[in-house]
């Protein structure tokens, strides 16, 4: 577990930056929810007259004055997008810095196979988002018990389950990507994180790009979907997974035998 | 038992040539030299030893241990210090040490704290912060501090200033005597012919010559020194002329009666010839091998 630990204390600043980040601004969506609450009438409106726009959110299907509602648009466009551009900055540099560092000489000069390295470098990844979004998910119920809301369990639950879902299949796939690459990945993951969610807006506005929701990790995490039927979409769930352990086999398979320069 | 055994061993990088078909064997408990100039494939070799970078073909092991399939029991009995080290950002000399003591799953401190008192290196220093010379002895604390058989050193003494590189043989002629094998790969010929009893030359990816110091540095070849005005002209066998005001210096390796002739029809005041140091062996053996080419 050397290598875990070393990794958790090496992405520390980050990952504190990161939490403060997303922690702040979900907790200020949830604050501003009571001010929100008392004009909902004419926001509704306003939020169901904006075309695509509008179906582009979800905010077609979702009663904004309800907590859950507005949780699902407002909160999970921050916690989507934050989360996901966290998940694959975290997973596109791990096994990339290494050489881009000049550090891979150093670590594998050390009696540690490569399969060690890039399992505990995954473990490092898999322990950051889950710790992240343990304390975000803790958060927001803390915040919503502060405003004197009752807490739809259920549904934030499965809200925020997605977006670890969502993370989790990000980061797999960008650390495929770090095992290939030599140089910084912060573009590719930024890029991997954003194509993704624009993919899901073009899959809610157009119906003919509907199957793009079968990509993208955002599919499975449409807040109106999961408000509307309780559950997550399975077999969206299956392919994101699926992509996931593609991305991580690739990584095995790359960077075992790679050379190292 | 060879320490490394090498055979027939070849990388090529795509299209470039790494090495090409490299034989060499080093015993337990030398002292080897291993000499080339940049490019040669010295990096190349060491990288392959130590599993950082996959043969093309051929084959090589350390202590009878296949370099691929036992690479993890070679390495934790192997210490090696690349000619340059990059540490991880923000961490500490003490850090760095105590994370590569644990990758090996070893307590290290005692052995630690007396190389960094020898080398004098304050642990409690950033890495960032150190000079290139520094973080050399930050890199040669983690090659030695586990205590390896076999210690693997590529330019170990560049940035270190003459104390501490006197330090660092002195060191290593410990950690040989007690019984630990040195592969040392330099530029620096003097150390080569210093502190090794056998040593290989490699050019262009290929070993051209593999032998004891002393061998390698008996050669046909003499340095001439010649005080005077003597007339070099028609001479064959004359290299690394250097002329000045009243002497001309030269490597021979041509016939020592034509040599006399031209000296006894010159004007000599005082001639010296002696045997090559190892610098002029090395060149000696780069010009022939360039011309048989």
């Amino acid at each position: 577990m050397t290598i875990v630990k070393h990794e958790l204390k090496q992405g520390k600043t980050a990952f504190l930056i990161w939490l403060a980040s997303i922690g702040s601004l979900l907790g200020v969506c949830i604050f501003l929810f009571p001010e929100m609450k008392a004009q909902m009438e004419g926001i509704n409106e306003i939020f169901s007259s904006m075309g695509s726009f509008t179906a582009a959110f979800g905010m077609d299907q979702l009663n904004f004055g309800s907590l859950v509602g507005y949780y699902a648009v407002e909160c999970g466009n921050v916690l989507g997008l934050g989360g996901a551009f966290f998940a694959a900055l975290c997973g596109v540099d791990i096994l990339s810095k290494e050489e881009k560092g000049r550090t891979a000489e150093f670590l594998l000069m050390h009696p540690v196979s490569r399969r060690r390295v890039i399992t505990e470098k995954l473990m490092a990844v898999i322990i950051q988002i889950t710790a992240m979004n343990l304390i975000l998910y803790a958060l927001s119920v803390g915040c919503m018990a502060a405003i004197g809301e009752s807490i739809p369990w259920k549904t934030i639950t499965l809200l925020h389950l997605a977006y670890y879902l969502l993370q989790i299949e990000l980061a797999g796939i960008c650390f495929g990507v770090s095992a290939f690459i030599r140089k910084s990945g912060i573009g590719i993951g930024l890029g991997i994180a954003a194509m993704m969610y624009f993919l899901n807006l073009i899959a809610n506005i157009a119906e003919v790009a509907e199957f793009l929701k079968y990509i993208t990790p955002f599919g499975y995490c449409e807040g109106a979907d999961i408000v509307t039927n309780g559950s997550l979409d399975g077999v969206m769930v299956v392919i994101g997974m699926g992509l996931c352990i593609i991305g991580i086999a690739a990584a095995y398979l790359k960077y075992t035998p790679k050379d190292i320069q | 038992m060879d320490a490394i055994k090498i055979t027939n061993l070849t990388k090529y990088y795509g299209q470039s040539r790494g090495i090409i078909g490299l034989d060499l064997r080093v015993g337990q408990g030398e002292f080897f030299g291993f000499i080339g100039p940049n490019g040669a494939g010295k990096s190349t070799t060491i990288r392959i030893l130590l599993g950082l970078v996959a043969p093309t073909s051929g084959s090589a092991k350390i202590f009878g241990k296949d370099i691929i399939k036992e690479q993890k029991a070679i390495l934790q009995n192997v210490g090696y210090l690349p000619s340059e080290t990059a540490f991880y950002h923000g961490m500490r000399v003490k850090e760095i040490l105590k994370l590569s003591a644990d990758l090996r799953n070893m307590d290290c401190v005692d052995e630690a704290n007396m190389l960094c008192e020898r080398l004098q290196l304050d642990v409690s220093r950033k890495v960032d912060e150190l000079s290139f010379g520094n973080r050399k002895k930050v890199a040669i604390v983690c090659a030695l501090q586990h205590h390896p058989d076999l210690l693997i050193l590529d330019e170990p003494t560049g940035g270190l200033d003459p104390l501490m590189q006197r330090e660092f043989f002195y060191i290593l002629q410990e950690f040989h005597k007690g019984g630990a094998t040195i592969f040392l790969s330099s530029h620096i010929l003097a150390e080569i012919q210093r502190y090794c009893t056998r040593a290989a030359i490699i050019r262009e990816g290929k070993i051209i010559a593999c032998d004891s110091v002393e061998a390698l540095s008996k050669t046909n070849a003499k340095r001439v020194t010649v005080r005077g005005h003597v007339s070099l002209d028609g001479l064959e066998g004359v290299r690394d002329r250097k002329e000045t005001d009243d002497a001309v210096s030269f490597l021979y390796s041509g016939d020592i009666k034509s040599l006399l002739c031209a000296l006894s029809a010159g004007q000599v005041s005082d001639l010296a010839v002696s045997e090559p140091n190892l610098e002029e062996i090395f060149l000696h053996y780069y010009e022939k091998e360039g011309e048989d080419r």
